[in-house]
């Protein structure tokens, strides 16, 4: 079990450039952190921090479980699920043959089907992953974040290129996944449809 | 092997399999290769079967280096790698299944080829099996160091164009001595050629997977 996600002093330099310094939050189990900000202002870059991308030039980054305390970065990506902003799929593969492999890459045990239908693209099971859309392609990506069964999810904008009722399954998943333990931080301009702690990156 | 590492690898072999994959496209390379220097060079059959082992083996080298920069890039490019990272095995096996899913999907099918190929030059059954014998202990070592460039080049725009560059040098000593081995046995002497190909395949499949790991490790931090 998770308990908490927990930054002190975070910095982030890219190129020459200082992203963002002396960054501290908390994150605790089952709660929704939504990082805000301009463009350009590090909310990416924050993720691929947590994730263990990137290493921080300054400060600490933990993941606090009910067994030990995990620092290291690649040990911190183990316990993540990720949505990024590029999509990550194959357009040469089905959309089974697509999921199947993150299932056995990621050792999930979870029943495919159910999740196809869930995201709403049981229908698309068969069909190559060129011919999706771009909001069938964010739904598969939810599918692949229930799949991998990550206990702290990384969103970079979860709700983009999604119809109304994409949104509203992407909250309601984000939510389920916090009803049951788990932590979610998500970089996002747009509205939650639900009550989530907010921080807002690069505000003087 | 475990689980996950199958089912990457069995993906990269479907990939490279699909339309747009590069399996085919390395073979077809070669193939014409080695068809067009015979024409080049004339009917002089004896002049053929003693460039043959070179010429294959040449052919051989650029032919795997087209497909290499399709290892790494495509799954950089389109967020597949990120994904890829966070899975439970170690970035270290990821390179692994990658290199061995390159040269499954092109240094085997070049090698089972390459008699038909040897056909062309009027190379004698012994040359052959010599070709045969040392392009199979050699082409681990090219996708080996192929591995390592397509890796390092990740965030480069056109990486694809570079790596050649810094490729090749590298794998001169495969080149000399998988050739080598060739014009030895025709010749009828004894040779060490084969065990120093061996010797640097050995070595480059060992310490492959490290290096490229490392330069996955920069990229994705780039």
């Amino acid at each position: 079990m998770i308990i908490s996600l927990t930054a002190e002093k975070l910095a982030c330099v890219r190129g020459d450039r200082q992203v963002f310094t002396a960054l501290n939050f908390q994150v605790g189990a089952g709660e929704v952190l939504v990082v805000e900000g301009a463009n350009g202002v590090g909310k990416t870059s924050l993720l691929r921090l947590i994730a263990g991308f990137l290493p921080p030039a300054t400060g600490s980054i933990a993941i606090t479980t009910d067994k030990n305390v995990i620092s290291d970065g690649e040990e911190r990506g183990r316990q993540a699920g990720w949505l990024g902003h590029q999509d990550g799929i194959k357009p040469q593969l089905s959309v089974g043959e697509q999921l199947e492999f993150f299932a056995h890459l990621y050792g999930a045990r979870t029943e495919l089907e159910g999740v196809l239908n869930q995201v709403g693209l049981s229908r698309q099971r068969l069909l190559p992953c060129r011919y999706l859309s771009a909001g069938q392609k964010k739904r598969l990506g939810l599918a692949r974040l229930m799949i991998s069964a990550r206990p702290l999810w990384l969103l970079d904008e979860p709700f983009a290129a999604l119809d109304t009722a994409g949104r509203v399954l992407a909250s309601a998943l984000m939510q389920a996944h916090c009803a049951s333990g788990g932590i979610v931080v998500a970089a996002s301009h747009d509205p939650f449809g639900f009550a989530a702690r907010s921080m807002r990156l690069g505000a003087p | 092997m475990s689980f996950a590492f199958r089912s990457l690898l069995m993906r990269d072999l479907r990939l490279a399999a699909r339309s747009g994959g590069s399996a085919f496209l390395a073979l077809a390379f070669f193939a014409l290769m080695a068809t067009l220097v015979p024409l080049g060079v004339g009917a002089d059959l004896h002049l053929l079967a003693r460039v043959a082992a070179g010429v294959l083996w040449v052919g051989a080298v650029l032919a795997a280096l087209l497909s290499l920069d399709r290892l790494f890039q495509g799954d950089f490019d389109d967020g597949s790698l990120d994904l890829i990272a966070l899975s439970p095995l170690s970035l270290e096996e990821v390179a692994l299944a990658k290199f061995l899913a390159h040269w499954l999907s092109t240094g085997l099918p070049l090698t089972l080829l390459s008699p038909l190929l040897a056909l062309f030059f009027g190379l004698s059954p012994l040359g052959t099996e010599m070709l045969v014998l040392s392009l199979l202990i050699g082409t681990p070592a090219v996708s080996a160091v192929g591995a390592i460039g397509a890796s390092l080049t990740l965030s480069l725009k056109r990486g694809g164009l570079i790596l050649p560059l810094l490729i090749l040098p590298l794998l001169t000593p495969v080149v000399i001595f998988g050739a080598g081995a060739v014009s030895t046995a025709l010749d009828g002497l004894a040779n060490g050629a084969l065990g120093l190909l061996a010797a640097f395949s050995v070595a480059a499949v060992l310490l492959s997977p490290f290096v490229t790991a490392a330069c996955v490790r920069l990229n994705l931090a780039g």
